[in-house]
């Protein structure tokens, strides 16, 4: 079998050789991440993991908000000033895009957990459809609830 | 592939034996089966969680309590509050054993992820029963 030398290089040992036992064996490496081209089925798989992140954290201010409504109408002004605020506004946006991102891209991922999907163009589709359809969905919300809410007071 | 025994040279337990029930974290795939789980159950809940939000927009605290206190309401709630932060939990466990390499680190970090959704789910669960008792 071959071993690394630092001396000679590779060179070929008997593999009952008492070499093995004191010489470290090169093993073959798989290419590190940055060596394969960046593609939207990557970026999108730490998008994933940041929206999931983001959701974690974006949590707290549903459990806030429930403990706000049932604590009283002090409290409850507390959040409205919040969610009406300009940062908050964005805030729930970006929680609200977070959450439909996360939930397509669970539905993609519980399709390629049953065994589909797994082609070239099917994965570059699905991939591309979670992208748009989580934008979409997240607009149309803030569409219906502007609507219906004349913007949440 | 040939399997290493678990301790000496040969062992009597076969490689199906030694994974069956456990793996590392010994609880097998009940996290990854959790997972699927929760997350199957929150698109079902999606569309009546939008829908309770759209009704409860623009209301005041009295009108938001009562709408949330009501039975079917605010068990679609509990059950969201509960499928959202179990998934969440698992979540961000793995990502802890994905780049916590320090196993004190790790250990802590698993605790404190344990103890913020437990207290999350408690305390969302709390709000909902006390909006539903009326008190």
């Amino acid at each position: 079998m071959l071993v690394a030398d630092p001396q000679q290089g590779l060179r070929r040992v008997p593999a009952t050789s008492e070499a093995m036992m004191t010489v470290r064996i090169e093993r073959p490496l798989s290419p590190h991440l940055q060596i394969y081209r960046w593609t939207l089925t990557m970026t999108l798989s730490i998008v994933h993991r940041a929206t999931g992140v983001a959701l974690y954290f974006g949590t707290l201010l549903l459990v806030w908000w429930l403990m706000a409504v049932s604590s009283g109408p002090g409290a409850y002004a507390a959040v409205q000033s919040f969610t009406s605020s300009w940062a908050g506004r964005l805030i729930a946006f970006g929680y609200t895009w977070a959450l439909m991102h996360h939930m397509l891209g669970g539905v993609r991922h519980l399709v390629w957990d049953l065994g589909y999907g797994f082609q070239p163009t099917e994965r570059e589709w699905l991939t591309r459809a979670t992208l748009i359809g989580g934008i979409l969905l997240t607009v149309l919300l803030w569409i219906a609830a502007y609507a219906i809410g004349g913007g949440g007071r | 592939m040939t399997a290493t025994p678990p301790s000496g040279a040969k062992s009597m337990r076969t490689p199906l034996g030694r994974v069956r029930n456990h793996g590392s974290a010994h609880s097998g795939t009940t996290d990854f089966w959790r997972q699927r789980l929760t997350s199957v159950a929150m698109i079902l809940l999606i569309v009546p969680m939008v829908v309770v939000m759209m009704i409860l927009l623009g209301r005041n605290q009295a009108g938001a309590a009562q709408i949330l206190g009501s039975p079917p309401i605010a068990i679609i709630m509990l059950l969201f509050v509960v499928a959202s932060i179990w998934h969440m939990k698992i979540g961000m466990q793995v990502i802890i054993e994905d780049y916590v390499h320090d196993g004190k680190l790790k250990l802590a970090s698993i605790m404190a992820n344990n103890f913020f959704s437990v207290t999350l789910a408690l305390t969302a669960a709390y709000a909902i029963f006390k909006l539903s008792s009326g008190v």
